[in-house]
């Protein structure tokens, strides 16, 4: 048994077009797996799906033995142990950089103004923008603004963190700072699941990396084996593409 | 030089700026001759109805000046466009060029404030004919101070319909937005209920709805407790004002509705995804990411709606209520003329205006607070 199961999951939008085609991946305590994949893979969807922001059509997903996936599951629970950080950052512009951070944990996890106000600018300070607490998120650069997303998944002290392509929408000055930080909590042992166009970076940080290729994952592996010594012919084409493009 | 390059660089010659400077002095002409042939027949108005004092004339003298000034920027068009005329002849383009332009600005200039002036003598003028008829039907002076109290007085009426009103509306306005936009299958009996209800309260005049609730209820005997316990508790006469607020506050809260909900549409779904990744409920979600955003942005059709709604209250005259508009009919009717009814006019406009200033600052502060550098 895995920390995180993914089973045959598959997703369908409207009966015709599905994105997901019979998933089947495993995430271990403590693991950095990184997805891999084509722009419209489905890489994106599958992280959806884990926390139920998207429903699954077939399959399930089981987290430490217990299914969270279809009827019944109470996602708002679900979703305190599993936090997502996004492309586009998605702050709530008519609040603080703290009041960001501090609004789950004070009304999900009810804890007290004063007590989330502490866990949050601790977790400032982590993502060194503590000067930052009383800014608003349009008065922030896009790594800040990532940095305070990531933060603000932290608050709610998840067990496994899904970054969704968290540096796609960054000018490149800007990703490493990004990067750092998701680097630090790779090292303090955060189960991670990230999408990502950063070869380099799966490359150095991940346990494991699945390549998804057309709604399935075509090969999986340890960094070495994928980016060195790639099986798959899909698999051999993808990362050329990518060398071409000196994003690797 | 090629035939290709010469065509580019052929200079452009200035159209003639005279005809419009020509047609600016006229137009200060007229207009200076139209103001002194009105403002005559203002001073005429005035000794025929004896109201002619000294500083009368020097007021009307001071005002008759005032078009003169029209014909500074027409002389100045005037100046330009010969002089741009002579640069054309020396054959400095360039020069001409600027002369055109800064001519038939100060034409153009001229010419709009001849319009404007123009428009103000043409309304002077429909005040004072017929012998000051239209004047003293609308703007009777001595009646309008000596009403005004009274007038005045029932306007807080009208005040007090809104600011009620407008309080209930912001609240119920916000359920049946929420309500109608509830997720998922268990939601939809509330979805169609609240549909049901922004359709049938959008589409009934706001007449219609006050006349039946202001007259219907009482008549059916259902409310006969409330007027009870109203009376028993405030000491409470008149309903109608209550229904006069019941009835508004279910129509603009249709109307509010609508409002709410192309806000909360406004607002990305980008932001719903993120907050209710966090844990939130749909509830929480609402509360304090969607609602609070959609708020802002909704600030100035809501204001729309309430100024709408505002201006509504006088209808409350059809089931009998004292407000402003039924108190000025009842003085029209007793002394046959409309003034008392202009000064409701004027109030209604004194409310308007202010709202709508505060509004732009609210909205300049909220800017400047969430993008200002820092």
């Amino acid at each position: 048994m895995s920390f995180l199961e993914i089973r045959n999951v598959v997703k369908k939008y409207d009966e015709t077009v599905t994105v997901l085609k019979g998933i089947n991946l495993n995430v271990e305590e403590h693991q950095v797996v990184c997805l891999i994949g084509p722009s419209g893979c489905g890489k994106s969807t599958l992280l959806r799906c884990i926390n139920g922001l998207e429903d699954i059509t077939e399959g399930e997903i089981r987290i430490n033995d217990d299914r969270v996936s279809g009827a019944g599951v109470d996602v708002n629970r679900l979703r305190r142990d599993v936090g997502i950080v996004f492309q586009s950052f998605n702050l709530f512009p008519h609040m603080s950089v703290l009041d960001n951070i501090t609004l789950a944990p004070r009304q999900v996890l009810r804890l007290s103004k004063r007590e989330a106000e502490a866990r949050g600018m601790e977790l400032l300070k982590r993502v060194k923008l503590e000067q930052k607490a009383k800014s608003f998120p349009d008065q922030l650069s896009g790594g800040q603004q990532q940095r305070v997303a990531i933060a603000r998944a932290l608050a709610m002290e998840p067990m496994v963190m899904l970054l969704d392509e968290i540096t796609s929408a960054l000018d490149p000055e800007l990703v490493a700072e990004v990067l750092d930080l998701v680097r630090e909590l790779a090292s303090e042992g955060m189960t991670m699941l990230l999408a990502t166009h950063e070869m380099g970076f799966a490359r150095e940080v991940s346990s494991k990396v699945a390549f998804l290729f057309e709604g399935v994952v075509h090969e999986e592996g340890p960094p070495e084996q994928i980016f060195g010594n790639p099986t798959e012919e899909r698999t051999r084409g993808f990362l050329k593409k990518i060398i071409e493009a000196g994003r690797m | 030089m090629t035939d290709r390059e010469s065509r580019f660089r052929a200079p452009s010659i200035p159209r003639d700026a005279l005809p419009l400077a020509i047609a600016g002095i006229v137009a200060a002409l007229l207009v200076a001759l139209t103001c002194a042939s009105v403002l005559w027949q203002v001073r005429e108005a005035l000794v025929a109805t004896k109201n002619h004092t000294g500083w009368m004339d020097a007021l009307l003298i001071v005002v008759g000046v005032l078009p003169l000034a029209l014909f500074i920027p027409a002389t100045r068009g005037l100046q330009l466009a010969i002089a741009a005329r002579r640069s054309l002849w020396r054959k400095d383009l360039i020069a001409a060029r600027v002369l055109t332009s800064h001519s038939n600005s100060s034409s153009w200039f001229s010419l709009g404030y001849a319009v404007f002036a123009l428009i103000v003598a043409a309304l002077v003028w429909f005040l004072i004919a017929n012998n000051v008829a239209v004047g003293s039907t609308f703007f009777n002076l001595p009646l309008i101070f000596e009403s005004f109290g009274l007038v005045a007085r029932a306007f807080l009426t009208n005040v007090l319909i809104f600011t009620i009103a407008e309080v209930l509306i912001l609240v119920w306005a916000l359920i049946v937005a929420v309500a109608r936009m509830i997720p998922g299958k268990a939601g939809q009996p509330i979805r169609l209920l609240s549909t049901i209800y922004t359709d049938a309260f959008r589409g009934l005049p706001s007449i219609i709805t006050i006349y039946l609730i202001g007259f219907g209820l009482p008549l059916t005997g259902l409310t006969a407790p409330l007027e009870e316990f109203l009376t028993r508790t405030f000491g409470l006469q008149d309903f109608t004002v209550i229904w006069a607020i019941m009835a508004l506050t279910l129509t603009y809260g249709a109307y509010v509705a609508e409002v709410y909900r192309a806000g909360i549409d406004s607002i990305h779904p980008s932001q719903t995804m993120a907050a209710r990744s966090l844990g939130l409920s749909f509830a929480q979600t609402m509360r304090f990411v969607i609602i609070p955003q959609a708020i802002r942005r909704i600030i100035p059709p809501l204001l729309n709606d309430f100024i709408g709604l505002q201006k509504d209250t006088a209808l409350v005259a059809v089931i009998g209520t004292i407000d402003a508009f039924n108190q000025a009919k009842i003085l029209a009717s007793n002394r046959f003329n409309l003034s008392t009814v202009t000064t409701v006019a004027f109030l209604f406009i004194a409310i308007t205006i202010p709202q709508a200033r505060w509004v732009d600052r609210l909205l300049e502060r909220d800017a400047k607070r969430t993008r200002g550098a820092k």
